[in-house]
């Protein structure tokens, strides 16, 4: 069934997806509560730039990060001068491709969800004696759990579904930077259709479980509206 | 005992014109002082510069404490005071004593015995919520929130009790059930600032009225004490 370069695969697809969910939160989070703090031009221009990666081609984006990441990029002058191994063909490379491309749609249900919840919550919390952190992580973040938990799902499932920037920035080394989705194109070119289709199927089997935890995941309407006063 | 407002505010206003605001009036530092007026005077606004949730300019002390001045802006978390809002704005995810413990435990590390010592038991009994504590705020009655929302600013012993139309979405039974508990709050050795514009409210409540009648501005009032 499984051969051992599948499971290498799998593991590392896992390991990449929880990395990712993990620190696109972390970076998500504030970026997400800073956009949704009223309309400024710079909010607007960082809010672009944020979820540009959603109608980007992920080959487009994952050349740029090769070209900067890489020997004679920016990043990659500066990984040399400080001693630091570059990034490409890498699995941190994997990481920090996997958070630019990924980070929108961390950042847009949380942002919506702070959005929605409006200043009133925070002003409630100041008057009582509650500083702007403290607000945060006593009243926002327990009201917009279930986006927080929409993010993670969203964030983890968006990195499994990963090929583009992958390719280009990893560069499909076996047990270094195949990830899943490579793993697939590597049998269909290589004609292995039987062991295409269990991987494909096993990721089909997981998108729909994905989408259902999602669907469950949504706030119920009624109840938030009730939720406000 | 008093309370000293200059205060200057200037928001933009839809269709590009500036609303520009100026508070200046001396007002006792306890009692009930209504403030009243028409619609879009600012009465609201008023609250909120005192309040340090509006980022007005200027001047203002509160019994002996300065809050505000030309070059110290004190935030909202650190003023001493208690603020109902229109709505309840009760705190969803949380039961009703754990909407009234909010404020409590903080103000309480934030230096202990701050405002005039409220024996909050006592008004728990005198708002009738005793029975309310378990419950989550989306299972109360709007007078029910209301008068939580009054409980849990009382309960962050506040130096100044703000209160802005906190009858204003209720209907004429509840506001009946309610009035008598803010009037009992008469007992109590704070400023209390409460804006509305029913004639009936003011009637009851007030020690010291105050009313804006150009939109902005308020009377110079000298205080009582």
């Amino acid at each position: 069934m499984l051969t051992p370069e599948d499971l290498s695969a799998i593991f590392l697809s896992a390991k990449l997806a929880t990395v990712t969910t993990f620190f696109t939160l972390i970076i998500g989070a504030p970026l997400a509560w800073w956009l949704s703090r009223g309309e400024t031009l710079c909010r607007r221009l960082c809010g672009a730039v944020v979820t540009m990666p959603i109608v980007l081609p992920p080959t487009v984006l994952g050349f740029y990060l090769l070209v900067f990441l890489g020997p004679f990029g920016p990043v990659g002058k500066l990984f040399t001068a400080l001693g630091f191994r570059l990034l490409p063909f890498t699995f941190s490379g994997l990481v920090v491709a996997s958070i630019i491309f990924t980070l929108p749609f961390v950042v847009q249900p949380l942002q919506n969800a702070f959005e929605a919840l409006g200043e009133r919550p925070l002003e409630a919390a100041a008057t009582l004696g509650a500083g702007p952190l403290d607000a945060f992580l006593t009243v926002i973040a327990p009201q917009a759990r279930s986006a927080f938990l929409t993010a993670a799902v969203m964030g983890f499932a968006h990195t499994i579904g990963e090929f583009g920037v992958v390719l280009m920035i990893g560069g499909n080394i076996p047990n270094v930077t195949r990830v899943l989705s490579m793993q697939v194109y590597v049998y269909v070119e290589g004609l292995e259709y039987g062991q295409a289709h269990i991987l494909a199927g096993g990721m089909v089997v997981f998108s729909i479980v994905t989408m259902l935890i999602l669907q469950f995941l949504k706030p119920k309407r009624e109840k938030f509206l009730r939720s406000r006063s | 005992m008093t309370i000293e407002v200059d205060l200057k505010l200037s928001y933009p206003a839809p269709g590009g014109q500036k609303l520009n605001f100026h508070f200046q009036l001396v007002l006792p530092g306890q009692g009930i002082t209504t403030v009243a007026g028409p619609s879009g005077a600012g009465k609201t606004t008023f609250l909120r510069c005192l309040a340090g949730l509006e980022r007005a300019s200027g001047h203002l002390k509160v019994n002996g404490e300065v809050w505000q001045d030309y070059k110290f802006f004190l935030p909202t978390y650190k003023r001493p005071l208690g603020y109902v809002f229109q709505e309840a704005s009760l705190f969803p995810h949380l039961t009703v004593r754990q909407n009234l413990d909010y404020g409590a435990k903080r103000r309480h590390l934030r230096g202990g015995q701050a405002g005039p010592g409220i024996d909050l038991n006592h008004f728990i009994e005198i708002l009738g919520i005793g029975h309310l504590m378990e419950r989550k705020p989306e299972t109360l009655s709007g007078g029910e929130r209301q008068r939580t929302a009054l409980a849990r600013a009382l309960a962050a012993n506040p130096k100044a009790l703000l209160l802005d139309e906190p009858l204003a979405a209720l209907d004429r039974d509840r506001k009946e059930e309610i009035l008598p508990y803010l009037k009992s709050l008469k007992e109590l050795t704070l400023p209390i600032i409460y804006v509305s514009h029913d004639q009936g409210e003011i009637e009851r409540l007030a020690d010291t009225r105050v009313r804006m009648e150009r939109p902005g501005v308020l009377p110079v009032i000298q205080p009582y004490l």
